[in-house]
């Protein structure tokens, strides 16, 4: 019964988004309150049938129901009950669930908590989100149904692919997810905008805190996934350029885009062609990732489940919402309200470039993600973009934004003085010199580049630094006005010095790492000592564990340094015996910021075993970098007070440029 | 019948979130406006002043600015009054009541088997009588488990290996007699299992892994028929017709005149004859050949193939004489030039995927693609 409840009730949301799709729009071109009002109703009953059918479906895998195919197929009865649970999303259907469960989350919370939207506009909202939900219903149901049965269950599961058998499947996809569908609200948004044809400061602030939550998780997400891929895939890479983390990463540039474009039609009522369109771009390059994932037009680690007569269902939605947004905003776009006027150098200018580097950025990895791909099909012609391609476009853009970042916010509105602002940024110019000399006397070895980007990763955090002592007066004023000013400053000033500080501590891992990062491969056999970067790690032996479905070879290593003993680290492989496949276990020893990593090989007849050490020095700063830069934006959610952008008053007659 | 009413009770929630909002009266809700936003801005600039973190000349340009578009936002929204279209509120709750319980139906019916009961695994251990399909698949997983928690039961593995075996999964039937024998200890028996096995999971061939076996069984009983039936067959997959001849022979004068095996052994001798066919060819030129001796014999049938082959190149689409030159092939111990001829085979009938399926089948019946 949970089963076929769990089915309707999935139908049932299906039926109710329906009905939302069209009636609150009536309801608004009517002006009548009661049929806009549906709208609310419907999201919260839609969020209520949708939120049932994931919990059916959960307990499904919970209780091993192997009459239900999708459990059948996925999941064990001998797999821990963590895993039980995390495997409802390790297959298609069941994450396809999940990200319509997710929209429906975003639906109710618009309904529940939009008490401050205009009505018509919450109205046009959800009924827009109603439209996506409908189209990944019926995608569901028809193509990819979880709850379909099976007439005589066999009375064992096939259990999840082994390497999804980890802690991280709990917690990057259900991330990646709020992230990509978070971004439905703000394209939601922009639609009901172009169709009310009313888009102004207003509407900037009213969409702001769900663009900032979508961009919050997508960017842990994202570091989460790559974490994962690091410690899991047994390689020690942190990024592949994969489709797949493309496909994320792209939505992520368009979004953090939106972020700062949204904030300018906020504070100062420009950039809203930009605003408009970028919601619309994010929300399509999360669909194009959602297509490039479940359709199956590309093989990668994430491939667990693709087909190819999905793909064309979801070809056919990404057609339909791309090409109807993008039309709508061509015939509406012109009739948009002109904005605030801005000199080139002011923050406003700051803003367009950020923007325009960042789609431009976004651009990059697209065709780098889709020429492949097309060559295939167009010329029969398999080839792949990988490293170097990225290393010669995408890193010199990201280079000028970083370059770029500490002057956006020290800008004033509306008129700017770059010259003060290059004095006041000189110590933190300085301060990336320094580092930089320093770096590169310390090392002598290496790439010449890597005590540069380091500079400039110092150079970002100083900025942002910097940004913090000129609002706070530090060293100017008394200390006591400084604190009490840091104090009155708004949280979203906190969050930007702390998003645009991670900045430079990403970079700075990434450039440690692919950099100094020592490499170990060997044979080993017991007893046998490997020296890497300075650690002495002693193989100590081999051992065979029982797991709860799976067999386990445990390597024991004895980390010392200069004799003194740390720690025991032991990697293992495990073999599964139900999928007949195994994984690699990599075992991790944390020092600092930087990390011993061991994943093992093959065992040789001789009884020694392949051995892969890696020292990555300061990689974990790879992962705080976007820990930092989500915390910002938890700090600028938590702020509820408006944004005001006070522009500087004009000294002397200058001259001005339109908004866009 | 409950699910039915559980059913029911979820399509009338549903009907009534689209009927509740239609009920209740043109009451003035609570909403928010673009004037209360630029309101709060105005309050905002206030604030900043007060804290010191914007200056005087800044905050008043910002208060003009914000002015204006509080203005501009007043006059827009002055204009806009909320009525009511009773009979479009009707045609929306005609759509719930009707439209709703229909669509869902639609969609349900067709996809659900409401018939079905769920099958959690609390539930299958207690009874097995409880409609579960006690097939042969499902006790093997029972065994399977039961094995997975004791691994050394030897008993287990001595059981679980044919049934295997029967059901066609051979690389699993053959780690169970590998199990088999770790914990049960080693017995010719248990080893020409084994072989048979790996023979089995090979379609047919017996590897070398799988000779290994039998010259282990072979050892610890020179008499065991199993082990010296497939030492037979190994030579004659590699060539040596006299020598499994030979064995088949000797051991078919060894054997009990009531063995089940007789006639397979018999069969296989015919096959290899007095040492001298060449399975790969029709009747009438083994006739022929027979009158020869050795060396021309065997130009006669390189000769023959080559013929075929030269066929087949300009020719490709017949797929029982590609099957046939590699069976040639592989008699003729050529499985480099074996391998080669079904690459071209399959390249000949790509396009054509019965023959192409006949052919993958062929080929798997003699051990290539295995």
């Amino acid at each position: 019964m949970i089963a076929e409840a769990g089915h309707y009730a999935l139908v049932l949301a299906l039926a109710l988004a329906l009905i939302q799709s069209f009636v609150p729009m009536i309801g608004a071109r009517l002006r009548d309150s009661a049929l806009m009002n549906v709208a609310r109703s419907t999201a919260l009953a839609q969020l209520v049938f949708v939120g049932a059918s994931f919990i059916a479906l959960v307990t499904l895998h919970v209780n091993s129901d192997f009459s239900v195919a999708n459990v059948y197929e996925n999941s064990h009865s001998m797999k821990p009950l963590i895993y039980k649970i995390t495997g409802v999303w390790g297959n298609h259907e069941g994450s396809m669930l999940l990200w319509v469960s997710i929209l429906a989350l975003f639906g109710g919370l618009v309904a529940a908590f939009g008490n401050n939207l205009p009505l018509s506009l919450r109205a046009h909202v959800l009924a827009v989100q109603a439209w996506i939900a409908s189209a990944f219903y019926l995608f569901i149901l028809i193509t990819s149904n979880p709850f379909l049965r099976i007439v005589n269950p066999p009375i064992e599961g096939r259990d999840l692919n082994p390497v999804l058998q980890d802690i991280g499947l709990a917690v990057h996809p259900p991330m990646l997810y709020l992230g990509y569908v978070g971004f439905s609200i703000s394209f939601s948004f922009a639609i009901a905008a172009l169709i009310e044809g009313r888009i102004d400061a207003a509407w900037a602030r009213w969409v702001r805190p769900w663009t900032l939550v979508a961009w919050i998780f997508l960017t842990l997400g994202i570091a989460m996934g790559s974490y994962w891929a690091y410690y899991e895939l047994g390689w020690g890479g942190w990024w592949f350029w994969d489709p797949v983390e493309n496909a994320s990463l792209m939505p992520w540039l368009a979004g953090t885009a939106l972020l700062h474009s949204a904030l300018v039609m906020e504070k100062r009522n420009a950039l809203k062609v930009w605003t408009i369109l970028l919601s619309i771009l994010t929300f399509s390059l999360s669909l194009l990732g959602t297509f490039l994932v479940r359709s199956g037009v590309i093989t990668s680690v994430h491939a667990f489940a693709n087909d190819p007569t999905r793909g064309v269902f979801i070809l056919l939605i990404l057609c339909l919402f791309i090409g109807g947004s993008l039309s709508l905003f061509a015939g509406r776009a012109t009739s948009l309200k002109q904005g605030g006027l801005f000199a080139p150098i002011s923050r406003e200018g700051a803003l367009v470039l950020n923007n325009l580097l960042l789609t431009v950025a976004c651009a990059v990895v697209l065709f780098g993600t889709l020429y492949p791909l097309a060559m295939e099909v167009l010329a029969d012609f398999k080839m792949s973009v990988g490293a170097p391609f990225y290393n010669l476009s995408f890193v010199p853009l990201f280079v000028l934004l970083l370059l770029a970042v500490p002057f956006g916010p020290m800008l004033a509105w509306k008129r700017g003085d770059l010259l003060g602002v290059t004095q006041r940024l000189l110590a933190a110019g300085v301060a990336g010199l320094v580092v930089i000399a320093i770096v590169w006397a310390w090392t002598r070895g290496g790439s010449a580049l890597a005590p540069l980007a380091i500079g400039l990763g110092v150079f970002v955090i100083a900025g942002a630094a910097t940004d913090l002592a000129e609002r706070t007066g530090l060293f100017r004023l008394p200390f006591a006005t400084t604190l009490r000013r840091a104090r009155g400053l708004p949280r979203s000033a906190w969050g930007t010095v702390f998003a645009h500080a991670g900045l430079g501590v990403a970079l700075i891992g990434i450039v440690c790492e692919t950099t100094w990062n020592t490499e170990y491969i060997a044979t080993m056999k017991p007893n046998d000592v490997a020296q890497v970067a300075g650690y002495d790690l002693k193989l100590d032996g081999l051992l065979e564990r029982q797991g709860p479905n799976y067999r386990e070879m445990i390597a024991q290593f004895n980390v010392s340094r200069d004799g003194e003993a740390l720690s025991v680290m032991t990697p293992s492989k495990r073999s599964f015996t139900t999928r007949g496949s195994s994984t690699t276990e990599a075992a991790l020893l944390t020092r600092g910021a930087s990390q011993l990593y061991i994943s093992l090989g093959d065992v040789t007849a001789e009884g020694a075993i392949a051995v892969r050490i890696y020292h990555k020095p300061l990689v974990l700063m790879i992962w705080w970098g976007p820990v930092l830069m989500a915390f910002g934006g938890v700090l600028s959610l938590s702020d509820r007070r408006l944004r005001v952008g006070a522009p500087k008053p004009a000294r002397a007659k200058q001259r001005l440029q339109p908004a866009e | 019948m409950t699910l039915w009413f559980v059913f029911a009770l979820m399509t009338v929630a549903a009907i009534f979130a689209v009927l509740w909002p239609l009920g209740r009266g043109a009451r003035p809700d609570n909403q928010g406006s673009e004037v209360a936003v630029y309101k709060d801005q105005l309050a905002e600039i206030e604030r900043d002043l007060a804290a010191g973190l914007i200056a005087l000349p800044e905050a008043e340009a910002a208060r003009v600015e914000i002015s204006r578009r509080l203005l501009a936002a007043a006059g827009s929204e002055s204009g806009l009054v909320l009525t009511s279209s009773l009979k479009w509120r009707r045609a929306a709750a005609v759509l719930a009541l009707v439209g709703l319980p229909l669509v869902a139906a639609a969609i349900y019916v067709p996809l659900g088997s409401p018939a079905l009961r769920d099958f959690p695994l609390a539930q299958r251990e207690r009874g097995a009588g409880s409609g579960m399909a006690q097939s042969l698949e499902n006790l093997v997983v029972q065994v399977q488990q039961h094995l997975e928690k004791n691994p050394t039961d030897g008993r287990g593995w001595n059981v679980l290996a044919p049934v295997l075996e029967r059901l066609g999964r051979f690389d699993e039937a053959v780690r169970a007699y590998r199990s088999s024998i770790t914990y049960n200890g080693e017995s010719a028996e248990r080893r020409s299992d084994l072989g048979e096995a790996i023979t089995a999971a090979a379609s047919g061939v017996v590897t070398a892994e799988a000779k290994t076996e039998f010259e282990r069984a072979h050892a610890l009983n020179a008499d065991d028929p199993k082990a010296n039936y497939f030492l037979g067959l190994a030579a004659e997959q590699d060539g040596r017709k006299d020598d499994a001849a030979n064995i088949w022979r000797a051991l078919l004068a060894k054997a009990p005149a009531d063995a089940p095996w007789r006639p397979l052994v018999q069969t296989s001798l015919a096959r290899v004859g007095g040492g001298v066919t060449m399975p790969a060819l029709s009747d009438e030129t083994i006739a022929a050949s027979k009158e020869m001796n050795d060396g021309d014999r065997n130009a006669m049938v390189r000769g023959m193939v080559e013929r075929l082959a030269t066929r087949l190149k300009q020719n490709g689409d017949d797929v029982e004489g590609w099957l046939r030159l590699v069976r040639a092939y592989l008699v003729m111990g050529d499985r480099d030039k074996a391998q080669a001829a079904s690459t071209d085979a399959r390249q000949a009938i790509a396009k054509d995927s019965e023959r192409l399926r006949r052919l993958n089948e062929g080929l798997k019946t003699l051990g290539l693609d295995g």
